[in-house]
């Protein structure tokens, strides 16, 4: 089954830590994807650029309603994702765990809707 | 009555949910095997103590009050639930209970029978370490869910339909006999020591739901070891977990750094509890019959040594690792193995140790295999895999601690090579 892991993270935290602090994450992410790819389990993945340049989009009676900001003004927010291969949600939960965002944030997972033909 | 005061009532309450949880759960499913019953009974039970024993004060024997109302709860919740034939056999069962010596005596001691329950073979592998610390210690679906890493719907499922088959293919509340003894035993200890091992596995200790797993594993395994004294697999699987938690201070410094085995400070073992495990390592050993967990906490007193001696003693250590895996051989032996070889015979020949199990497909996710091999790979000088190794570690670690831990080495590593 295909999975997303979601990464949530505190942004602001995130822009103030110090650069080694900054290098030993991204390290642990890059070493993070390699292992996934490895594994086999890898389908995709990246990380997103900072709230500061989302923008939202609405359509509301007729009328296109754009926004700058996120959906969601909130603390935590989404900071990247993966798409993975997984057995079953028992193996995409321990992905998800050993995911550097799992100790600087939130990981969601979420099985994605398969069609069915 | 013993006290009025509101705060020591709440504490008893608490004290005889601790104590007396499993016992309870135990006599009031025994006759019925209708765990979920049981436990829902007790539920408003521990309810009621918490509202009334505050005001009324403690009663003088709490396990009794608790069990005479659970009774009469779960008396109330069969006649709604049941009519007809089922109904008149549940409450007569019921009300031989009621009718029990319970009164005058202590209550009978049998959740030695509800663990062989919880680990029978025909409950799944998977579920029996989780459903021993439900009905036995009280834990809830979602703080079980959090150690054993599945989501908490999933593994409330897990546990109804284990409950559920306890009861539909009536699994017997019973130690069994002599000749099947041996196999059944060693499922209850494999589910008490999966339960330490998902508490001793937050490495941090931080985490308090995790490292309360880890207490309650050796609760569970000192519950084992007292209901079973000549048990030597019992005895050798305490032993194995006081080893482990003597050490559970050292595992971290100041900083909150991981710290390998090898450069643990010996002051921070607990020496005490070293002792108590050594004790009981020789008593079991005076049984004369060998078996996983003896050998397990064999290679830990192996390991204590160094407190003695001032080194470890590998080559003791490689030689109990051979007979673990003539035993109960399993990938955690092998790799375990290679790395006692690596520091008896060189890394050279732990390398090749490990190269054996190279087509296991169960290690390409195994972090342990990684790190180990990335460690001989340095060792030996070959530094472009080592590096790939370490990624693949650090890519597979859950704890920051011991990520950072690696990253530190496998910075060492380039440094090495610039120099």
């Amino acid at each position: 089954m295909r999975y997303m892991l979601l990464i949530y993270v505190n942004e602001a935290a995130m822009a103030a830590a110090p650069t080694d602090k900054t290098y030993e994450i991204s390290a642990a992410y890059g070493a993070y994807t390699e292992a996934l790819k490895k594994s086999g389990a890898w389908l995709a993945g990246d990380r997103l650029k900072p709230t500061q340049a989302a923008t939202s989009v609405r359509m509301a009676n007729g009328k296109t309603n754009v926004l700058d900001g996120p959906y969601a003004d909130t603390k935590e927010q989404l900071a990247g994702f993966y798409m993975i291969e997984a057995e079953d949600a028992d193996a995409a939960i321990a992905w998800a765990a050993r995911c550097p965002g799992a100790s600087t944030g939130t990981v969601e997972v979420r099985p994605i809707w398969e069609q069915t033909m | 009555m013993i006290s009025e005061r509101p705060d020591i009532a709440r504490a008893a309450a608490e004290a005889a949910a601790r104590q007396s949880y499993g016992k309870l759960v135990a006599f009031l499913a025994a006759r019925t095997r209708d765990v979920a019953g049981a436990e829902d009974a007790l539920a408003d039970a521990f309810a009621a103590a918490l509202e009334r024993w505050p005001k009324a004060g403690v009663p003088r024997r709490p396990e009794a009050w608790l069990l005479a109302v659970a009774r009469r709860r779960r008396v109330d919740a069969v006649r709604r639930r049941l009519t007809g034939e089922a109904a008149r056999d549940d409450l007569r069962l019921i009300a031989e209970e009621m009718e029990a010596r319970m009164t005058d005596e202590d209550l009978p001691d049998e959740r030695l029978r509800l663990m062989f329950a919880c680990a029978h073979p025909a409950i799944e592998a998977g579920v029996r370490a989780p459903l021993i610390l439900q009905t036995i210690l009280g834990f809830d679906a979602a703080t079980i869910a959090s150690a054993f890493l599945v989501s908490p719907a999933t593994m409330g499922q897990r546990l109804v339909r284990a409950k559920n088959r306890i009861r539909e293919t009536g699994i017997p509340f019973r130690v069994p006999e002599r000749t099947e003894l041996g196999e059944r035993l060693d499922a209850v200890l494999e589910a008490i020591y999966t339960a330490f091992a998902e508490g001793w596995s937050d490495p941090a200790g931080t985490e308090t739901r995790r490292r309360n797993l880890a207490t309650e594993g050796i609760w569970l395994g000192r519950l084992v070891a007292s209901l079973m004294p000549d048990e030597p697999e019992a005895l050798g699987l305490l032993a194995l977990m006081l080893f482990a938690e003597a050490r559970r201070a050292a595992r971290r410094n100041a900083a909150g750094d991981y710290v390998p085995l090898a450069e643990q400070e010996l002051a921070l073992w607990d020496h005490a509890l070293i002792d108590e495990a050594e004790t009981l390592l020789r008593r079991a050993a005076t049984k004369g019959v060998v078996g996983r967990y003896q050998l397990e906490a064999a290679v830990q007193s192996a390991h204590t040594t160094r407190r003695l001696t001032g080194r470890t003693d590998w080559a003791a250590i490689k030689q109990l690792y051979d007979a673990l895996s003539v035993i109960a051989g399993s990938p955690v032996v092998s790799i375990n193995r290679a790395v006692a070889i690596a520091e008896a015979d060189g890394a050279a020949a732990g390398l090749s140790a490990l190269d054996e199990l190279g087509d296991d497909k169960r290690l390409h996710d195994y972090q342990p295999y990684w790190a180990a091999r990335a460690g001989l790979l340095a060792r030996l000088g070959k530094t472009r895999e080592a590096t790939e190794a370490y990624d693949r570690a650090i890519g597979l670690e859950r704890d920051p601690a011991v990520r950072r831990f690696l990253q530190e080495r496998r910075a060492g590593l380039s440094r090495a090579e610039k120099d």
